[in-house]
């Protein structure tokens, strides 16, 4: 887990990690690839493949089905496709495995509550089964009683894959669900440029 | 799956997309509309005379000889003398000779004295001919048959009473010897539909007691002297003319233009027609142009509504960048959109402009004798249409190009 303020860096190090930032100086090296290292065309690539992507919130394109988005990163990733079997039954197994309804699942994104939005954004990460997922503080546009069963979840299905979890939160009270906790600013010195 | 979501959220945005394939197709329809009318007006007007295989008349340019003789435009600088008229009908090409004679005016029409073979000869439209809606042809010297428009525009059914005034837009009329409407010509969208014919005596009959342009003092001769009076012209203004074979059109030409007697001129309609065309056609261009630019301006506005569209759509960019788009797919995605918006836009259009001919055919083919064909898209306008399509492509090319520096900047956090 990743803790810091807002203003601290933490979204340009996931864009570093991602592989949608460079680094100026240094390295960033993500399951033994070193990313300033490779084109633009293969981070992309190595970023649907190796990351499944939880947003804060806005994580579903309102005009596609549940299930579409679910198998959004698929169509860019063909490791991961291959992983996933026939993609529309596993997709609706994640969905009902993180509690979906049945009949939300063929519905319009725009359509669902937020946390209902939330676990479709979790079982998209999910899919396919990637070494990592990034949340950026996926709960916190829930409500502290969502928020508690978001993480159950959230938890239960990472477990169940065996997969890394970073996530992002400004919110030391869910530390000690993870084994690890990095306080942004213990590894990380903001410089701005001079106004 | 790409491309379900790329409909959907072409479905999302339905009011403004709408709004653009609406403009395009409009766009479209106003300008293949156009070129219909276009091609229809230029068949139409090349389909006024058929089958005379020249035109005969006093030397000067063809085209004024075609506009007085066909179009009843202007005036004949001269006449043809009945002598010449006679020599050229007996010469062994021809196959038959109407003679024209013009220069009288009834209200705002044209009157034509001709012979009743003129109604047998004169064709349009490939091989159309001249038929009689109401009444009969003249029988009587002081006998008229009135075009469609003519009966149309002065209310004339057979038996009304015509006074003939002498010249064009004059004051003075032959109202001594009043004709009678004996026949009306179904419409046929030529000239014929504004003319009032009569027979050649009755311009001799009607002229007997005029000297130079004026009316001779003294009492007007009475119509049952003139009906016994010989009423060969002196002269006919023009002379459609049909040879034995086509191949012999040429020599007749010649003969006539070299014409010893007489200065004479010949003209192919056909040539004739072509060259007036030339003199009409710019306006035509000039249309064709203005709504060449309808469709520019209506795919300016699809680029306007891409590039506003930019900003709110930023999170979707991130998105798909997030689930592993390259920039350059976002850029594809655009385009894509584009064209799919442009190709329904075309399509749409078609169908208006097809919907459009299908209901105003009847009316445009009454009022104006412009035959608009129904037929399927030709050649040239299924690359207009293509034209349309690749155009919005390369429109889009611009607000893509945003885009696909937006999500580079962007990433999947998007700055607002």
């Amino acid at each position: 887990m990743l803790l810091g303020e807002s203003g601290s860096g933490k979204s340009t190090l996931l864009s570093m990690i991602c592989g949608t930032v460079l680094a100026e100086s240094g390295q960033v090296s993500v399951d033994g690839q070193d990313l300033g290292a490779v084109s633009s065309g293969a981070r992309d690539r190595y970023r649907v493949e190796k990351i499944g992507m939880i947003f804060q919130q806005f994580n579903l394109l309102p005009f596609g089905s549940v299930l579409d988005n679910v198998m959004l990163p698929l169509g860019f990733a063909p490791e991961r496709r291959g992983r996933a079997g026939h993609a529309p039954s596993t997709a609706k197994d994640l969905c009902l495995a993180l509690g979906l309804p049945e009949e939300v699942i063929s519905a319009k994104a725009a359509t669902l509550s937020v946390g209902q939005q939330q676990r479709v954004a979790v079982a998209r990460a999910l899919i396919g089964q990637p070494p990592i997922v990034i949340a950026d503080e996926p709960t916190s546009a829930l409500d502290a009683g969502s928020q508690q069963a978001f993480l159950d979840l959230l938890f239960e299905q990472v477990r169940a894959f065996g997969t890394t979890l970073l996530m992002v939160s400004h919110d030391p009270g869910m530390a000690s669900r993870f084994d690890r906790v990095l306080h942004m600013q213990d590894i990380a010195v903001i410089t701005r440029p001079n106004q | 799956m790409i491309l379900r979501l790329v409909i959907g959220s072409l479905l999302a945005r339905m009011l403004t997309v709408g709004m653009t394939i609406l403009a395009i197709a409009l766009s479209v329809a106003l300008f293949l509309g156009v070129e219909k009318v276009r091609t229809g007006a230029k068949a139409s007007f090349a389909d006024t005379i058929s089958g005379t295989d020249l035109i005969v008349g006093a030397r000067s340019g063809s085209v004024q000889l075609l506009l007085y003789s066909v179009f009843r435009i202007g005036n004949a600088t001269n006449n043809v003398t009945w002598q010449s008229y006679q020599d050229i009908a007996q010469r062994p090409e021809v196959d038959w000779i109407v003679p024209i004679s013009l220069g009288d005016s009834h209200k705002q029409f044209r009157v034509m004295g001709t012979s009743v073979e003129f109604f047998e000869r004169y064709k349009y439209r490939r091989d159309r001919g001249l038929a009689v809606s109401d009444g009969a042809l003249m029988t009587d010297l002081f006998d008229a048959v009135i075009g469609a428009d003519v009966a149309a525009a002065l209310n004339y059914e057979v038996g009304s009473p015509i006074v003939v005034a002498h010249g064009i837009a004059s004051f003075t009329e032959h109202k001594d010897q009043p004709f009678r409407v004996s026949g009306i010509l179904e419409k046929t969208g030529t000239p014929v539909d504004r003319t009032v014919i009569v027979s050649l005596e009755a311009i001799e009959a009607i002229h007997v007691d005029w000297k130079s342009g004026a009316q001779a003092p003294g009492a007007p001769t009475p119509t049952e002297v003139i009906r016994q009076m010989d009423l060969q012209p002196q002269a006919v203004t023009a002379a459609l003319v049909g040879v034995n074979s086509p191949l012999q059109t040429f020599a007749l030409q010649r003969a006539i233009n070299e014409y010893r007697e007489e200065p004479l001129l010949a003209v192919l309609p056909g040539v004739a027609l072509q060259e007036l065309w030339g003199i009409v056609g710019i306006a035509e261009t000039a249309l064709l142009v203005v709504s060449a630019m309808v469709v520019v301006t209506a795919l300016i506005g699809m680029m306007a509504t891409i590039f506003s569209s930019l900003n709110e759509r930023r999170r979707e960019m991130a998105i798909y960048r997030a689930m592993g788009a390259k920039p350059s797919t976002i850029l594809g995605l655009l385009v894509f959109e584009a064209t799919v918006t442009s190709a329904l836009g075309a399509l749409l259009g078609l169908c208006l402009l097809y919907l459009g001919l299908f209901l105003s055919r009847p009316v445009v083919d009454k009022a104006f004798g412009l035959w608009l064909p129904l037929e399927a898209p030709s050649a040239h306008e299924g690359w207009v249409l293509l034209g349309v399509v690749v155009a919005g492509a390369i429109v889009s090319l611009a607000p893509a190009y945003r885009a696909y520096r937006l999500s580079l900047a962007d990433g999947m956090i998007v700055r607002m």
